[in-house]
């Protein structure tokens, strides 16, 4: 009876690929939109990813996401290091300079200051050049983005292409010569302004004088030490807050949720897919059932129970939703991997998969239940009306 | 009374039409018996009630009042559960639009009632094949129901009736869209493969061509059975 209800569904070509191209839509949209919108929020806290060998972030407790930065003085780096289970303690300069290019022209860039002696919190992968050449004078690295697009030069000629900053190339970060001795890699962020690394002595000269410049203290802890006991040990020593680097994230990843419009706005195009696709496959569904009646009373005069038709109805609604799913999430990850290396951002995780497929089969119960009732109610007897 | 060669025993039945205010009674109180070996006609003018007194007697349409009783089987005092596996093993269905399901092939529409009792698909598959070449419609296997002619249509119906060897065929104007020809050669396909001596074949028509067809032939009007030929004459 299954392989005459699964004919029954494909045997009616149009409404067959009417249903595929709802379902289809409807993940293909569900999936795109969450996974652009979870590229999205972990590009708020990449910048946290990218430094791997903090286990605690030490900061002002009025910060709310990394980006947020509330300068702390420079003695906190030492009320720090002081506290029992500290491994050690580096201070980390995190912001946001005008650095003006060959041309003339201003960028705004994101400077990153690094502990002088040890260069931790430096960037995860050296495309030119080396980490230690920060030692040198004037040093900065570049991020690659950066280097070719907001820093790089203007075409040689009208039309041509930019010329992208090298290592050699001189720029000015606050009137201060700032020579590029490397090129890195790092994620990209929330914020799309190059990514400049530095020490942090030669961070504080570019950086507008201050009372305080001190963003983050980046700590270790001792080996054996629980992480939990630490944060609060340094909350309770020198009232900063402290977080492990899952909790930064966290609480970055808060923020943008709460406070900004972000998950409205892809929570509608999310739940446009999920309507549109109800409303398609709800139709469509519906009048294939009531194309089919006749053949359905038929079946149910012929000695067929209400369970089977049931059994039925629900095989080809899952038919088409397992097809309609796999093509809509087959798309979607198409259309992420076209778009691997532009600045979309797109992070396919099981968890989309999963909710997708959760749409998707409240999109097909809900068709199916208004045919299952126009069926389970049918009065056999309509098989005598010609 | 019930009896051994009593097929179908109707007493005093009637039902009633309820939409709105409006109430049409269909039948008002309805005797007949058909009896296993004999091909019976059910004729009448249109709205007489006809197709309501098969599809009571088919098991598909719950009466109000009476008895109707199927060979033994009294279908007012049955559950619908209970009636519809009933229809599947005991009745065969022969429908004035063919009713064929046009996404399966011939063979596969033929084997639906055995699929419906739980048949294995390979059996099913092959008891339906023996009944299509039957009615010479071998070539016509793979065939989908579309590609035939309205009479070739009918005999696949009429084969899917009996596949499943039921005791009581139910046609409702199983001729009437064919043309004389045609309606003449399913109903000698009709007779000639369905009747048997533990088989009774109630035909609703108005299509006075075929009633040389019938061993006998009730006449219905307003509701009643008003005359019971147990001998025809051709029109």
């Amino acid at each position: 009876m299954y392989r005459i209800a699964l004919k029954m569904l494909m045997g009616d070509r149009g409404k067959y690929l009417g249903l595929i191209m709802g379902l289809t839509f409807a993940a293909l949209l569900i999936t795109q939109q969450s996974s652009i919108f979870t590229g999205l929020m972990t590009r708020t806290y990449s910048f946290i990813d990218d430094l791997s060998q903090p286990d605690i972030w030490v900061m002002d407790p009025k910060v709310q996401f990394v980006d947020d930065v509330k300068p702390l003085q420079d003695t906190q780096l030492f009320r720090v290091r002081g506290v029992q289970g500290v491994e050690w303690a580096v201070p980390l300069y995190k912001g946001l300079l005008k650095a003006r290019l060959e041309d003339g022209n201003f960028q705004i860039v994101n400077l990153l200051g690094l502990d002088d002696a040890t260069l931790i919190g430096g960037p995860p992968v050296m495309l030119e050049g080396s980490l230690h050449d920060l030692r040198r004078q004037d040093a900065i690295i570049v991020n690659d983005v950066g280097a070719n697009t907001r820093l790089a030069k203007k075409p040689k000629e009208p039309g041509g292409k930019v010329v992208p900053v090298k290592v050699g190339d001189v720029l000015e970060i606050n009137d201060k010569r700032a020579v590029v001795v490397g090129i890195c890699q790092v994620k990209r962020t929330f914020q799309s302004q190059p990514v400049i690394y530095t020490t942090y002595s030669r961070a504080t000269t570019f950086a507008p004088k201050e009372r305080k410049l001190l963003s983050f203290v980046l700590v270790k802890a001792a080996e054996g030490t629980d992480l939990k006991v630490l944060t609060e040990r340094i909350k309770r020593s020198t009232g900063l807050a402290a977080y492990t680097a899952q909790e930064f994230k966290d609480l970055t990843f808060n923020y943008y949720m709460k406070s900004t419009g972000i998950p409205i706005n892809f929570g509608i195009a999310v739940m446009l897919g999920f309507l549109v696709g109800t409303a398609i496959a709800g139709q469509t569904f519906y009048n294939f059932t009531l194309e089919n009646l006749r053949y359905f009373g038929t079946l149910k005069a012929m000695g067929t129970v209400n369970g089977v038709l049931l059994r039925m109805i629900l095989l080809q609604a899952l038919v088409v939703g397992v097809i309609g799913f796999g093509l809509g999430v087959g798309g979607a990850a198409l259309f992420g991997y076209l778009m691997k290396g532009t600045e979309l951002s797109f992070r396919l995780i099981p968890e989309i998969l999963l909710l997708s497929g959760a749409a998707i089969l409240i999109i097909i119960i809900l068709s199916a239940v208004i045919s299952i009732r126009k069926v389970m109610k049918l009065e056999p007897a309509i098989v005598f009306k010609a | 009374m019930f009896s051994n060669g009593t097929a179908v025993h109707i007493l005093n039945v009637t039902k009633t039409f309820v939409t709105g205010q409006a109430r049409v009674q269909a039948l008002r109180g309805v005797d007949l018996n058909a009896r296993t070996g004999e091909l019976l006609m059910l004729v009448g003018p249109s709205g007489c009630g006809k197709t309501t007194l098969i599809s009571v007697i088919a098991g598909i349409l719950n009466h109000d009042e009476g008895d109707c009783i199927v060979f033994g089987e009294n279908l007012k005092d049955m559950a619908q559960g209970k009636k519809t596996l009933f229809r599947g093993a005991n009745v065969g269905f022969v429908f004035q639009a063919y009713n064929l399901i046009p996404s399966l092939t011939v063979t596969e529409n033929v084997a639906v009632p055995l699929l419906i009792t739980g048949t294995p698909r390979k059996e099913a598959l092959a008891r339906a094949i023996e009944f299509l070449e039957r009615i010479n419609l071998g070539d016509k296997l793979n065939a989908l129901p579309g590609t035939l002619s309205g009479g070739q249509q009918q005999r696949v119906a009429i084969a899917r009736a009996l596949v499943h060897s039921p005791r009581l065929i139910v046609c409702d104007e199983p001729t009437s869209a064919l043309d004389a020809d045609t309606g003449r050669l399913v109903m000698e396909v009709l007779r000639n493969t369905a009747l048997s001596s533990d088989r009774a074949i109630i035909v609703v028509t108005h299509d006075n061509r075929i009633f040389n067809f019938a061993d006998r032939i009730a006449r219905m009007d307003d509701g009643r059975i008003v005359l019971v030929e147990p001998q025809v004459a051709t029109a």
